[in-house]
């Protein structure tokens, strides 16, 4: 019944943050390199204008690996947020697959691929896409919502609000629990995100431009908070961005450009 | 439960919905006072008619050609007896009543009906709509003493008092043949051509008749003077000593319309009271028809509020009808009550298979009253229809502001996606969110509506406090509180159909909402 019961993979734990996350370390953090998580082969994906078909992708071939910090980068308008959301299932290519730990996910029946975005990816974007009539600790909630019956969801509120409350502490956010997301800055809003994409303790988090509207020092906050969750919680990330400074935190960075993968 | 949330949510910060959803409001509030009072109205108009009305009549053509009622019946009671609890015989004539009052004379069309004064309350309300508490108890045509009300019993304390009823009866008779013999005395003295006062002249005149039946049948001693009056009318005539202070004409019930003006503040200014004498002129029966003109006292009043009878119908003894009009025992119509329960459709028509159609017509109160009853039921659908016809109307607003909420919400929608939320769950979200404003458009109009109805009069009185205008002229409608009739079933049906409306309405948005592209909605600015 469960789509991702059926999904055969080497045990691993699920993400479970601490009551803290520390400091990124300084030592070189190697990337599970043994298991192939999410990957893209042959991906093709036009836009249709009209009469014409507008090519974006035109063949990416994508490995992410278990445990991965990966960075794509590239120009705007190349097709970033486009891979990224054919690999959350977002949107369907035209040509090519998707898989999701050995198992293809682009044609599966559109109830299992709204099960996997809910319960197996985390999204963060750009412009953090919170619900402007939840506060902060609703929107954590959000995924948990949808993915449970509202009988399911009654009877495990105190567990989810419990974690959701624990989630925000440790991003900072204990004292902001019952704010609208526009009584919160930029940076607060993006940690809200990313309490949103964790509650429902994913494998794999994919994210949009996560520093993109904001200033320097507060996307360097984000992106420590990405690295701690890859480090400590072997959550593998897939980040889009065009910021080259940005994408060096990775562990491997892939170039994107004229539809295609480029050599790095 | 984010869908649960969402609905909540939206209800409680987009208000510009709930604009929307004024209609709904007004149209369900408009239209439970509309029924309350249409269904007010005619359940009152019903029940007048019905008050005055048996159940089920049985008529012979014309004006008084059931010539044996007892052989009649007596057949209705083996047909169908054990339907009936009471029967009585009525003749029906139309005549003209003429009488002074403040120095005019009136005179009036009126439909005269004669009646058993035993047996007719058993068959319809007549009684109960009389103002002699003792002839509500037992009619009689004997003029009572006193004990008029002076205020519509109907009604209760909040009628206005009614100025003169507190001396109708004999008290009233003995202070106007008082005024009456000052005034003859008054008259002689200043003009001894006593031919050109006429109004004295009328109320010492013998009468033609003697003053009741009962009296009639003592009278022994001189049965053939009394006899021989209706037959010849117009010879020579016996000279009887009338004392209009201690004896009366026969007795006679007025429709209260007939004797008294309603003014705009609805008191009740009277022409005449019990106690007063009334002139009334019939036909005669037959072919060569010729004018009777007989003298009646008023005994009573008859107030069934339907201003169309209470402005004819004139009520004497049958026997007196009978003698007027020279048609022996004949009567017109034989008036008959069912038992409780009793269905007056099938003993309409198990009556109409027994007797003759050519000689005798059958009819239930409704058939009498068909037309108007229709009507009423016509306008009060009409009405329903146009009144729903505004909800629906409202339904399109609500169309439009949910197409704008879901434009405005689109990248709501995609996150909500994004987060794996089905085209279901989006669906659920705005067909929700369409319930809920139905359910406080709907609420709220309920709300409005039976406060409306339960202060129905007070509005009215605000009303006419404002515009200066009688807003329910009780000098029209004859009641001096608008009724109304609050039905369960009715205003469930509205509010239902309120709120399949309101979702109906939302089905579109939603389904706009539900389509929309996740990645196009996230893109949405």
């Amino acid at each position: 019944m469960n789509e991702t019961s059926k999904l055969t993979v080497p045990h691993r734990p699920k993400a479970n943050l601490g009551s803290t996350i520390p400091a990124p370390h300084a030592e070189l953090h190697t990337p599970n390199s043994t298991a192939v998580h999410l990957s893209a082969t042959g991906l093709k994906k036009n836009y249709r204008k009209g009469p014409v078909d507008i090519p974006v992708l035109t063949g990416v071939d994508l490995d992410v690996r278990q445990g991965e910090f990966l960075a794509i980068v590239g120009q705007s308008g190349c097709g970033k947020s486009t891979l990224l959301h054919l690999l959350g299932t977002l949107d369907a290519p035209t040509e090519g697959d998707v898989h999701f730990l050995g198992q293809r996910i682009d044609n599966l029946p559109v109830a299992k691929r709204e099960q996997l975005r809910n319960e197996q990816f985390g999204m963060i974007f750009q412009f953090y896409h919170l619900l402007p009539e939840f506060t902060t600790l609703e929107n954590v909630l959000t995924p948990l919502m949808i993915g449970r019956s509202v009988l399911s969801y009654w009877r495990g509120r105190r567990q989810a609000v419990q974690r959701a409350k624990q989630l925000l502490e440790t991003l900072g956010l204990g004292h902001r629990l019952k704010h609208r997301p526009r009584e919160l800055s930029g940076g607060e809003m993006q940690r809200v995100a990313i309490a949103r994409a964790l509650i429902a303790q994913p494998q794999v988090l994919l994210a949009d431009e996560p520093t993109g509207n904001l200033d320097q020092s507060t996307g360097r906050e984000i992106l420590r908070i990405l690295r701690t969750l890859n480090r400590e919680h072997g959550l593998s990330i897939v980040m889009v961005t065009h910021d080259a400074a940005i994408a060096a935190e990775a562990d491997r960075i892939v170039k994107l450009a004229g539809g295609q993968v480029a050599a790095a | 439960m984010y869908k649960l949330l969402l609905c909540w949510r939206y209800l409680r910060t987009r208000y510009i919905a709930l604009a929307s959803i004024i209609s709904v409001t007004l149209g369900v509030a408009t239209m439970i006072v509309v029924n309350a009072v249409m269904a007010g109205f005619s359940h009152e108009m019903e029940d007048r008619m019905h008050g005055i009305l048996s159940d089920v009549v049985l008529e012979g053509h014309g004006l008084e050609n059931i010539e044996n009622p007892q052989f009649v019946m007596d057949n209705i009671q083996a047909v169908a007896g054990k339907w009936i609890s009471g029967m009585t015989p009525t003749v029906h004539v139309p005549g003209i009543i003429t009488f002074n009052a403040n120095g005019q004379s009136h005179s009036q069309q009126i439909m005269f009906i004669g009646i058993d004064e035993a047996t007719y309350a058993s068959v319809s309300d007549f009684s109960k709509f009389l103002q002699n508490p003792e002839n509500r108890k037992q009619l009689s045509f004997q003029l009572r003493d006193g004990g008029y009300d002076v205020r519509d019993h109907q009604v209760g304390n909040k009628s206005p008092l009614r100025v003169g009823m507190e001396q109708a009866g004999w008290r009233w008779r003995r202070i106007m043949a008082e005024r009456q013999k000052a005034w003859a005395d008054n008259q002689s003295r200043t003009s001894t051509d006593g031919e050109h006062s006429s109004s004295p002249q009328e109320i010492v005149r013998p009468p033609l008749r003697p003053q009741n039946p009962e009296e009639q049948a003592n009278s022994d001693s001189a049965p053939d003077a009394h006899a021989k009056t209706p037959q010849n009318p117009f010879g020579p005539q016996p000279i009887v000593e009338f004392d209009s202070a201690t004896e009366q004409h026969p007795g006679v019930v007025l429709g209260i319309a007939l004797a008294s003006v309603r003014d705009h503040e609805g008191n009740d200014r009277f022409l005449l009271l019990p106690g007063d004498d009334v002139n009334i002129t019939v036909p005669t029966a037959g072919t060569q028809i010729k004018r009777q003109d007989w003298q009646f006292t008023v005994v009573d009043f008859y107030e069934s509020k339907m201003s169309e009878y209470d402005s004819t119908f004139v009520f004497v003894p049958i026997k007196q009808l009978q003698a007027m009009r020279g048609i022996g025992t004949n009567v017109s119509a034989i008036q008959i009550k069912l038992q409780p329960g009793a269905d007056a459709n099938t003993v309409r028509d198990l009556l109409r298979s027994k007797f003759p159609p050519e000689l005798y017509g059958v009819y239930t109160w409704r058939d009498k009253q068909g037309a108007l009853l229709a009507a009423v039921q016509m306008e009060r659908a009409v009405l329903n229809i146009l009144l729903f016809m505004i909800i629906a109307v409202a339904g399109f607003g609500i169309l439009a502001i949910f197409f704008m909420i879901v434009v405005e919400k689109t990248r709501d929608v995609g996150i909500l996606k994004s987060l794996g939320a089905s085209s279901r769950g989006i669906m659920g979200i705005f067909l929700g969110y369409g319930l809920s404003l139905g359910f406080v458009g709907a609420g709220v109009g309920l709300t409005i509506g039976l406060l409306f109805v339960h202060y129905i009069n007070q509005v009215r009185d605000g009303l006419e406090w404002i515009t200066g205008q009688p807003v329910f002229d009780p000098a029209i409608y004859y009641f001096y509180e608008i009724p109304t009739i609050i039905d369960p079933l009715t205003i469930s049906w509205i509010v239902f159909g309120a709120l399949s409306i309101a979702v109906v309405a939302s089905v579109l948005p939603a389904l706009r909402a539900a389509r929309l592209h996740p990645v196009e909605a996230l893109r949405y600015e």
